[in-house]
């Protein structure tokens, strides 16, 4: 089921970048909310019954063929310090004191229903199967960690000691053991029901009952049911969340809603930027050849004027000369009969 | 084969696989349309 | 000098005989320097491709990103916003004077963003897979943002090279290749500020995803905004900045054109810078009453977020203005360096120093040695080949064969 259905998302993503715009008759719920994989599994951890035994890991590591740790998993003294995931270990035992007595809680990949390294990954390693577990696919992974920096419970580790094939690790919710009808590895050695293993919905129903029963023994809260959109581990706790590590604040908004909205911006930005841009560049270029233009007119009229000038100048003198010379004709005349005239008086 | 999609994620990867193929084609036709559009002004120029 | 630029055959010799060339003295102390972060670099780089990364960062599950993305990715992507401005103030806008810039400017970001593609390849896990494309030609993740990010600076940095093109054309006297090249200008300049919009703000919009991981000071919905608006005033003041720094020493290199319009171009991008931090500063403080997070300031985070937000913001606007007011150019240099601090700063402070500010102090990432010099190795080899190529290639001044082709 989860390999066709991989295969399906693979296709999909394919046919989309081909270009087959509206061919896919994928089609979401039509109000557009999502609750994700109907009859997912899931798994509920009652912290209240954890006794600290260390089964889960010790079976972990067996069904991972990871290697072997260098203390017994019997060793209780492993507990007194605060471990984290590692990329050899996919789950972690920590022991808190409440009240002057230990609590113990089991953490892993919660398995989002909305996973953060899902919606962040760039080559789209993750995925969120049907039944519930969030899977890598190391094939693909290019490493950019990116994973990490998202998920917002610290889980996906990474091999940095590896220097050609590294990968990220965290745990598969042994979907391998799912497909097989195997229960996961930790949840099948757990000897105290601390783990329950079901479907997701049922499990949120065992949880609330048992609440509701024992509303001395437990936290009115089921840790999982919202955090970040929802996860598939669920946790039923004696003492707040937070006194035993788990954060409280992280919210309640699915993670790929919160990069939603700047990946809505970036096609608007293809759109409109070009549009704006183009017109400021014929804006610019209008505005120079509007300049041009009143320059070659300025400088035509300039020379009109010039030239006008030195016409009416040139008129000007031409008429001068003119009259000077019917002056001086006009005088030459003049002497030519006072010269006749004195040469009859003579 | 069930083709509903029950994730926001898988929504998105859907919609935005498609956008992104979109705003290819918009930048070409963009190129395209600009020189539809100014192309008798610079015969004029 | 002068004579050189017009031959490769000549070019190709130098190079030969080392990037000091042009340094009288042959074992100058910077030379000496430069020499010892080379070797260095290159024994670390062998170091991290044989060993891995675990072998030469300090990395953990906790901080997978460290110094490489933090300095040479965030602060090289954002100093290397010279490119688009400047292209965008002279072909688009109209601010003609400032064509001489361009050159230098696009080569910087094209350089810059070598660079950071360079510093992905030594941080990311499979190297290999990068080269390859995996995340365009194998499986596409479009819901991530840093696919968006890859593919722009993928995208930008091909248009970059293609703009770079005319200068080694002109160089080697390929008439025809180069003007189909300067053709190309307005579509390739558009669609670079396209991209450049697109990454710089997809580079704030990488740390959406981590709220609960971020300083809410930093973290905001609009990190994006914050990222596009501060990547401006971070080009042009590198422009100013690079360009003191070149004067000093290329300026025999320095055509007439380049050197007449530098001083206007000063004055112009500082006044810009200026307008851009009087914005920028608003939008932050936009941030803070957004997330109503006024009364984290009095915390020691807080104390830390006005140094940045006053320091290297409010002031540098603030002098910028005073700067291009009173015509002082050595103030509108030092408010330069300032403000390009201040966009480290800032983005070391979203990357690393406020990036899981929840954890105790004993399991924060303090960049190993070898981080810190493998990035000052990059940034080395960024300087020697601009060096390499603005003292042969026609960058800083015009060929003389193509003078007129100039628009």
């Amino acid at each position: 089921m989860s390999i066709s259905r991989r295969k399906f998302l693979g296709w999909m993503g394919a046919a989309g970048l081909a270009g087959s715009l509206g061919a896919e008759p994928a089609h979401g719920a039509s109000t557009r909310e999502f609750t994700g994989h109907p009859d997912s599994y899931g798994v509920l951890h009652d912290i209240t019954r954890c006794v600290g035994c260390r089964s889960c890991e010790e079976a972990c590591n067996t069904v991972n063929e990871l290697p072997k740790p260098t203390k017994p998993y019997t060793d209780e003294s492993v507990l007194d310090k605060k471990r984290k995931f590692t990329a050899t270990e996919y789950t972690i035992v920590n022991k808190s004191v409440q009240n002057g007595s230990p609590i113990f809680l089991k953490t892993q990949c919660n398995h989002c229903l909305e996973p953060a390294c899902a919606s962040v990954c760039f080559v789209n390693a993750f995925q969120k199967l049907p039944n519930g577990a969030v899977v890598y696919d190391a094939s693909v992974c290019v490493g950019c960690r990116y994973c990490m920096v998202a998920c917002p419970f610290e889980v996906p580790t990474y091999e940095y000691e590896d220097p050609y094939t590294p990968e990220v690790v965290k745990c598969t919710l042994c979907a391998p053991r799912l497909e097989k009808g195997l229960l996961p590895g930790c949840v099948e050695s757990c000897p105290t029901e601390s783990l329950i293993f079901g479907k997701r919905d049922d499990l949120l129903k065992i949880a609330r009952a048992r609440i509701e029963k024992y509303p001395e023994r437990y936290v009115d809260h089921i840790y999982g049911e919202h955090e970040m959109g929802g996860t598939s581990w669920l946790y039923l706790s004696g003492v707040p969340f937070k006194d035993i590590g788990m954060r409280e604040d992280l919210g309640n908004t699915p993670a790929p809603a919160l990069t939603s909205g700047a990946l809505h911006v970036i096609p608007m930005v293809v759109a409109l930027w070009p549009v704006f841009l183009a017109g400021m560049y014929g804006m610019a270029k209008r505005r120079d050849k509007v300049a041009a233009e009143e320059k070659t007119k300025a400088i035509a009229i300039a020379v009109e004027q010039t030239e006008n000038k030195a016409a009416e100048t040139l008129a000007r003198a031409m008429d001068k000369a003119k009259k000077e010379k019917e002056n001086i004709l006009k005088r030459v005349e003049r002497a030519k009969e006072k010269a006749a005239k004195s040469k009859e008086d003579s | 084969m069930d083709n509903t999609i029950h994730t926001l994620q898988d929504f998105m990867l859907h919609t935005e696989s498609n956008t992104y193929i979109l705003m290819g084609v918009y930048l070409v036709c963009m190129v395209g349309f600009w020189k539809f559009l100014t192309q008798k002004d610079e015969e004029q120029d | 000098m002068s004579e050189q630029k017009n031959s490769p055959a000549q070019g190709m010799t130098d190079a030969a005989l080392g990037f000091m060339r042009d340094d009288n003295q042959k074992f100058s102390p910077l030379t000496i320097v430069t020499g010892i972060i080379l070797l260095v670099g290159t024994i670390l780089t062998i170091l991290r491709f044989t060993q891995g990364l675990g072998a030469v960062t300090n990395l953990t599950d906790t901080h997978p990103w460290g110094m490489w993305i933090g300095f040479d990715l965030m602060c090289g992507v954002a100093l290397a916003a010279g490119g688009y401005t400047t292209s965008a103030a002279c072909y688009l806008f109209g601010m003609k004077k400032y064509h001489s810039a361009v050159r230098p400017a696009i080569l910087t970001a094209f350089l810059g963003y070598a660079m950071v593609v360079v510093s992905l390849l030594y941080d990311v896990g499979r190297p290999d897979r990068l080269i390859l494309a995996y995340p365009f030609v194998v499986q596409q993740g479009t819901t991530s943002l840093l696919f968006e990010v890859g593919l722009c600076v993928l995208l930008y940095l091909t248009v970059l090279f293609l703009e770079c093109t005319p200068i080694p054309l002109e160089w080697l006297g390929f008439r025809k290749a180069r003007n189909i090249a300067v053709k190309l200008t307005l579509t390739l300049t558009i669609l670079g500020v396209v991209l450049s919009t697109l990454h710089q703000s997809s580079l704030g919009a990488l740390f959406l995803i981590a709220p609960s991981k971020l300083h809410p000071l930093w973290y905001s919905p609009y990190l994006a905004v914050f990222f596009f608006v501060s990547s401006i005033a971070a080009g042009l003041s590198m422009v100013i900045f690079e360009g003191a720094l070149s004067h000093k020493a290329l300026h025999h290199r320095m055509g007439k054109a380049y050197l007449e319009e530098h001083q206007p171009l000063i004055f112009g991008y500082a006044k810009a810078a200026s307008l851009v931090l009087f914005g920028y500063f608003m939008v932050k403080v936009v941030g803070i009453t957004a997330g109503d997070n006024w009364h984290l300031l009095p915390t020691p985070y807080g104390v830390w977020f006005l140094v940045e937000l006053l320091g290297f913001v409010a002031l540098p606007c603030f002098l910028f203005a005073v700067g291009s007011r009173n015509k002082d150019v050595g103030l509108i240099k030092f408010t330069a360096v300032l403000t390009v601090i201040g966009i480290v700063l800032n983005r070391l402070n979203i990357s690393i120093i406020a990036f899981n500010w929840h954890l105790p102090l004993a399991e924060r990432y303090i960049p190993s040695w070898m981080e810190i010099a493998l990035s000052v190795y990059m940034v080395t080899c960024l300087i020697l080949v601009f060096r390499f190529i603005v003292t042969r290639m026609p960058v800083f001044d015009e060929h003389p064969d193509f003078k007129e082709h100039h628009e």
